[in-house]
């Protein structure tokens, strides 16, 4: 039987597709028959990868976002993209509680918790041409043990 | 702007004593933080408000711009010495307030009248 399956959704980084992202991928997600707590974690992580796209990628106009998701057994691999302004240094992004826009009064745990909720999670971006997220998560595994510092 | 509850009100504000309970009836993300946040920091100074209470019973969702939301109305309160605290939460928002550390500076009640309690003898 084959148990692949793909999408690709395209939208404008505008901030109430957040919840349209969310919903979606957890609508797709939802034939691999995630737990509650599994479907959280994805749609977590989704929403954090999309408000970066909003907030940092496009800091000051309204540009494209890309998701896509692949569905491998039970697998599923989501990429988020940007066109934007690119992260500079993508380690110093990523280090808990660092946030480039204090005064938006962000916690700095967007990548903490795509890390944590999610199996696998790397970036890929090139100042001025966008960033590129892409994360797995394996459904029906061990329990979510927290986060590791 | 947003303020009368006409468009798509994501959350409703009410002033209980010195407590301002914040019902939420939307999922706590960035688009809905930012609304919130203005909204509540209004309130807040307009009624010396000294402690908050954050409702989720009608809201079963939050990512990091919500600790971000609860943190910067914390950092408000805290000066007269104001409390924070959560209600009716469920298993996923839990989580994140548990994953965030945000239990070390507020506290979770399953009703917002024990909150209203507690937090009015203070």
């Amino acid at each position: 039987m084959d148990n692949t399956n793909r999408m690709v959704l395209e939208f404008e980084s505008k901030s109430q597709n957040e919840s349209f992202a969310r919903t979606v991928i957890a609508a797709f997600a939802a034939a691999m028959d995630p737990t509650i707590e599994e479907l959280a974690d994805i749609k977590t992580a989704v929403s954090e990868a999309v408000t970066n796209c909003i907030i940092h990628g496009y800091p000051d106009c309204i540009g494209m976002i890309t998701m896509r998701a692949f569905i491998s057994g039970n697998e599923i691999t989501i990429e988020v993209e940007d066109f934007g302004t690119g992260i500079e240094d993508i380690k110093k992004a990523m280090e808990p509680l660092y946030t480039s826009r204090p005064e938006l009064e962000r916690s700095g745990m967007g990548f903490s918790f795509m890390e944590a909720f999610m199996d696998d999670l790397e970036v890929e971006s090139v100042v001025g041409a966008g960033t590129l997220v892409r994360m797995k998560k394996r459904i029906g595994k061990q329990p979510f043990i927290g986060l590791t510092h | 702007m947003q303020d009368n509850g006409k468009h798509g009100s994501n959350a409703t504000y009410e002033i209980n004593r010195r407590c301002l309970v914040i019902r939420l009836n939307e999922e706590l993300d960035h688009h809905n933080a930012v609304q919130i946040r203005e909204k509540a920091d209004r309130v807040i100074d307009r009624n010396h408000v000294k402690h908050i209470v954050f409702d989720f019973s009608e809201s079963g969702f939050m990512d990091s711009a919500g600790i971000g939301v609860i943190m910067g109305r914390y950092k408000k309160v805290m000066f007269v010495g104001g409390k924070i605290a959560v209600t009716g939460v469920n298993s996923t928002v839990d989580r994140i307030l548990r994953l965030s550390g945000l239990y070390k500076i507020i506290q979770k009640f399953d009703t917002v009248e024990s909150a209203l309690n507690f937090l009015n003898t203070k």
